[in-house]
């Protein structure tokens, strides 16, 4: 449990950070650690530099503009986790942040590390889908803005190159009604298969409905057939069954020695149905 | 300490003495040892199941800057070639197969994580840059992990000395098991499957040793449950004369039976040390833990059982292959012979009953003893054996326990194999206690309804009987024990009438600084805050055999208070010669000696050990100083028992099993420290629980663990614990000087098959009757889907 020897270089600013992952090759930026510190530790990853970001002060921080939330890379799972103005703008991610490992790793653990590191297991790729966020990339050239959708590209990939930074997530924040039920494997406390849904109804009938779900494949998805067959329609317990029963449809699943692929089907379809009916009261 | 201590010390819940240390960082574990110039030992790992080694190149390795030396066995097979077990036990006409156990890997590697190399270095970090440099060349071979395709033919051979990967076959036969089978009303052919586990103590295993060429002496400190034995198996393995070595076992973060085996990190840190003249550490990283440190369990039974068609169980057949990993680790052939099999009947009369055992090899990491070692594995076949009775004649499973189970005025019993006789026991009294405790009748309505609202809810029972206090020596030689079981103590009245107390049992997380010092404070009238307990120091502490089985309180807790009662006869003498009456004339009453009639002339323990050092003043023939020794050898082992009872509602969708309720009535004999008690029950039934729910080292077909770290190896975390209400009856053992039997294990052992039980009953509608261990919710999701179809 000894890392390969890696030189540290803490980065007190974007731009610094940047400069250093241009200047370097085979450099990693090291946020939270909670990912990182562990695949060092069993030499999984032999980087040749590590960069710290947790010291970069304007990648952390909570805030409020046009009705979207704007979350700095940064911040931690539990600042997101104690946050008032999370839980009035987004319920799913607050009902997602204190299910995330245990208060140690919340203390340390960022939401921008989560979505960078992109494990099929974690929990925030699955919410980042569901309120289909904006990340913000900066680079060399400036930045861009990528959406959750486009933003996973396999398991433990994304769209940010090496030279890049995930600097602030943004994410609607007019409150929608969310939840995000985990089904955590019993040893690491990850997700087997979580589900990340956001739904509006009005008078009976249901408005816009979000389904993600994270856990059960390589990488986190959005499950539309579900969504579509219930966006306008009336809200009946029938309805919900319907539409959760054909959640997995056509996944191909991970397996592994605590749930083989059926297994996280099934999980799929019960979690969809039970979120639903929580936030649908059906 | 600001603890508060009633005089009244035995008995009283007083809070853990050791806490204060252990929780504010002041305990000294052995990797807080650090030594002067102390280099870091490493070991290269094999990555393969069974794999012939082609070559091993350690010249990049050995080049590295801080590398003091690379080893492979060619190495140090003069200073160590084999592992010694000290337990080499058959029973049957066949020979024991005991392959010889290298400490380093001799041409072969055989499970996944044996040691292949050895690497030393000035740091940590060093030694683990330098592991990576050393070039193994492997011709990996088939693997065989199951224990019965490891003696079917054709299976890879693990070592040219064990034909057909058998160690032994071992048996007990009692009464006529053929005859009772064939006349049974009703039969159940059963198989059972208990998982292999990993021990996981929170403290992983390290040694650091320290050898000093100029006198030739060595001290050891490592992470032992028996510091005795460790130094008796180094002194019979390196030649190291036993008197020159120094075995330090201090404080030990968790043992549960895989800090008992003598293992090659130790030995070879020896070695290493004498080699290269400094102090020489090793501590385990968690992953290495997992394949380094002994694993527990492994058994696949096959059970024949006969009844009458009350439930009256006539016979019970088990052929049970147990796997001893890839080599005999210490005390590795005992455990599922004789701690499994004299107890196959457990808690009940059944007066036919045979065991059969075929002990195997295969390509894992070696087992020992683990938590309870072999009782659960008797335990849980039973437990599951009386449900499926219940169920075949159509009985509630209670009453079918309470007519097989052996009858109060049937004691002292004598199993039908005629092994063991249980000393004391009222198994129904601890039944109904449980039953009492859930209000049975309620909850079996409340159960129906639940059912007839579409629920999975289920009630599971779990009787034992447990063999404890190893034990007679007699008992433990006959068994093969190469060692005796007695335990000892040292008592040791300063002039002040203080107290130190040398130990030969050992304490790793059961709390004897606070409960040996209730004894104590007991026997000689004294605080508890006057007496300390010390142990885990072959240099303080005269011979003992260790802590394991249940054996602390009634064996060594039994030789302390022995040794108690020696003071307290010599300080008879002294107070009588102070008081100026005869012997005769006073008496020992509320913690003092009492002249009989005038009750406040007295004088208590530290008035005469103050008279015994002061020596001018001493009847004659007694001699100075007030310090008393005892070894105690047990008549019997001790035998407690109990029963628990689990609720659960399983998940229908999802499989999950959620414990609405979990009762435990458990019987030790007298209680030492309730609280202390309590501890080792909960921390049991945590162990217990998570063998039925969630724990399993498992392997893939070329030996590779798969669950090789805690991202995969499900321990239980306190979150996913039920409130757990206890209670207790008292039966005192007849034999034992305290009364005691022990605890350490009951939890684990009655645990786990009443789990299971319960989650069978909640899922008997459906047509389940068995599912095995551990019932992760994806299998009984499995099992579920699969009988609604
Ligand atoms: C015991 C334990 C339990 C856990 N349980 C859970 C759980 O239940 N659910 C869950 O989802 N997660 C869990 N985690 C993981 C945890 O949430 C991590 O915090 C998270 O996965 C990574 O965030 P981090 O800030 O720690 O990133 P780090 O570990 O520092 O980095 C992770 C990766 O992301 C890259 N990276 C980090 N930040 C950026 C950035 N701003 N831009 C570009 N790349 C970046 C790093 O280079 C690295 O490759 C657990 C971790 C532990 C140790």
């Amino acid at each position: 449990m000894h890392p390969a020897p890696f030189a540290y270089k803490a980065a007190h600013s974007v731009e610094e950070a940047l400069e250093l992952l241009r200047s370097h090759e085979d450099a990693k930026i090291l946020a939270g650690g909670q990912s990182l510190i562990p695949a060092l530790k069993l030499r999984l990853t032999q980087p040749a530099m590590l960069i710290d970001i947790s010291k970069i002060s304007s990648l952390r921080g909570i805030r409020r503009e046009n009705g979207k939330l704007i979350i700095g890379s940064g911040t931690t799972h539990r600042e997101i986790e104690k946050s008032s103005l999370v839980a009035e703008a987004s319920p799913l991610l607050a009902s997602l942040a204190p299910q995330i490992g245990d208060v140690q790793v919340r203390h340390r653990g960022t939401f921008g590390g989560s979505l960078a590191h992109a494990d099929p297991a974690g929990d925030w790729p699955a919410a980042a889908l569901a309120v289909d966020a904006e990340l913000v990339i900066a680079g060399a050239h400036g930045t861009r803005t990528v959406h959750a959708s486009d933003f996973f590209t396999g398991m433990l990939s994304t769209v940010i190159n090496a030279d890049e930074l995930l600097t602030e997530i943004r994410v609607p924040g007019e409150g929608t009604p969310g939840i995000y039920l985990k089904h955590r494997n019993a040893a690491s406390g990850y997700a087997t298969v979580g589900v990340a849904v956001t739904a509006t109804h009005n008078h009976g009938r249901i408005g816009t409905v979000s389904i993600a779900v994270t856990g059960a494949t390589p990488v986190a998805f959005r499950a539309s057939a579900a969504e579509h067959a219930l966006t306008g329609h009336a809200v009946s317990a029938h309805l919900l069954d319907e539409a959760a029963s054909h959640a997995a449809d056509g996944l191909e699943c991970l397996s592994d020695i605590h749930a083989p692929a059926a297994y996280r089907a099934q999980l799929v379809k019960v979690m969809v149905r039970r979120a639903l009916g929580k936030l649908l009261h059906a | 300490m600001a603890v508060a201590t009633p005089t009244r010390a035995f008995g009283a819940s007083i809070r853990r003495r050791e806490d204060p240390r252990l929780i504010t960082g002041r305990g000294k574990f052995t990797d807080d040892i650090h030594l002067a110039n102390a280099a870091t030992a490493m070991f290269v790992r094999s990555p393969h199941g069974h794999a012939r080694i082609v070559s091993i190149d350690t010249s990049a390795a050995s080049a590295h800057p801080g590398v003091l030396g690379v080893y492979t066995f060619e190495n140090v097979k003069g200073f160590i070639s084999g592992m010694p077990c000290a337990w080499p036990t058959t029973n049957t006409g066949d020979t024991l197969k005991l392959a010889t156990y290298p400490p380093l890997a001799d041409g072969k590697v055989r499970y996944f994580g044996e040691a292949v190399a050895l690497v030393v270095a000035v740091d940590p970090n060093t030694a683990a840059d330098a592991v990576d440099l050393v070039h193994v060349d492997y011709d990996p071979l088939p693997a065989v992990i199951n224990n019965e395709a490891a003696v079917a033919p054709g299976a890879p051979l693990i070592h040219d000395s064990a034909p057909g990967n058998q160690a032994f076959r071992w048996s007990l036969v009692g009464g006529d098991t053929n005859g009772a089978l064939a006349h049974a009303d009703v039969r159940i052919s059963q198989t059972l499957v208990n998982q292999r586990l990993i021990a996981t103590p929170l403290e992983t295993r390290c040694a650091v040793a320290d050898y000093n060429p100029a006198s030739g002496e060595v001290t050891v400190w490592v992470t032992s449950q028996n510091p005795h034995i460790h130094r008796l198996l180094i002194a019979l393995s390196t030649g190291i004369p036993e008197h020159k070595i120094r075995v330090i076992a201090g404080d030990v973060g968790g043992g549960f039976g895989a800090k008992i085996p003598y293992y090659a990190g130790e030995a070879l840190c020896i070695f290493a040390s004498k080699e290269l003249g400094v102090p020489v550490r090793w501590s385990e990283s968690r992953s290495e833990n997992y394949v380094a440190t002994a694993h527990g369990r492994d058994h696949i039974q096959h059970i024949e059982v006969g009844a009458t068609k009350e439930g009256k169980i006539t016979a019970l057949k088990v052929t049970a292959y147990a796997s001893l990993g890839a080599y005999p680790s210490t005390a590795a052939p005992g455990v599922p012979t004789w701690l499994f099999g004299c107890i196959i009947q457990g808690p009940y009369d059944i007066p036919n009953n045979e065991v059969h055992v075929i002990g195997v090899y295969t390509n894992t990491t070696p087992t020992d003893a683990y938590r309870g070692a072999g009782r659960p594995e008797a335990t849980y076949m039973l437990e599951r054996v009386i449900d499926l009775v219940a169920a075949k004649v159509g009985r509630d499973p209670v009453e079918v326990r309470r007519l097989n189970f052996v009858k109060k005025d049937q004691f002292p019993f004598k199993v039908a194999n005629g092994t063991l006789t249980y000393d004391s026991g009222d198994y129904e009294l601890a039944l109904d206690q449980a039953l009492h405790t859930v209000d049975y009748t309620h909850l079996r309505a409340w159960q129906e309804e639940q059912r007839a609202a579409g629920k999975l809810v289920g009630i599971g029972f779990s009787s034992y009987v447990e063999i404890c206090g190893l034990g007679p020596s007699s008992a433990a030689n006959a068994m093969g024990f190469a060692g005796g079981l007695y335990d000892s103590a040292t008592i040791r009245v300063h002039p002040t009438g203080k107290v130190t107390v040398f130990t030969g049992v050992h304490s790793h997380g059961q709390g004897h600084e606070t409960s040996f010092a209730q004894i104590v404070a007991r026997d000689l009238g004294l605080k508890v805050d006057d007496v300390d307990v010390i142990h885990g120091d072959t240099d303080k502490v005269q011979h003992g055999m260790g802590t394991y089985g249940s054996r602390s309180a009634a064996v060594g807790g039994g030789a302390l208070h022995m040794a108690g009662m020696k003071i307290r006869a010599k300080a008879q003498k002294i107070a009588a010669h102070l008081l100026e009456v005869a012997e005769e004339d006073i008496e020992w009453v509320d913690d003092a000696f009492r002249v009989k009639g005038s009750p406040d002339k007295a004088k208590t323990i530290p008035d005469c050990a103050f008279a015994a050092y002061m020596a001018g003043n001493l009847p004659a023939g007694v001699t100075p100083v007030l310090e008393e020794q005892h070894w105690y050898d047990p008549e019997n082992f001790v035998f407690p028992f109990g029963t628990h009872i689990c609720v659960v509602e399983v998940d229908r969708e999802t499989g999950e099993t959620h414990i609405k309720r979990y009762v435990a009535i458990d019987d030790c004999g007298e209680i030492i420290n309730p609280m202390l008690r309590d501890g080792q029950v909960h921390g049991g039934i945590a162990q217990g629980i998570a063998q039925a729910l969630w724990e399993e080292a498992v392997y893939d077909e070329n030996g590779q663990l798969l669950s090789g770290s805690l991202m995969d190896y499900a321990i239980p975390k306190a979150s996913v614990m039920p409130h757990l209400e206890l209670g207790h009856t008292v039966t005192p053992s007849p034999h034992n000087p305290l009364g005691v039997k022990g605890i350490g294990e009951a939890g684990t052992i009655a645990s786990t098959p009443a789990v299971v039980n319960a989650v069978m009953d909640a899922l008997s509608p459906l047509g389940i009757h068995h599912i095995d261990m551990p019932l992760r919710p994806a299998k009984v999701w499995a099992a579920i889907d699969a009988a609604s179809h």
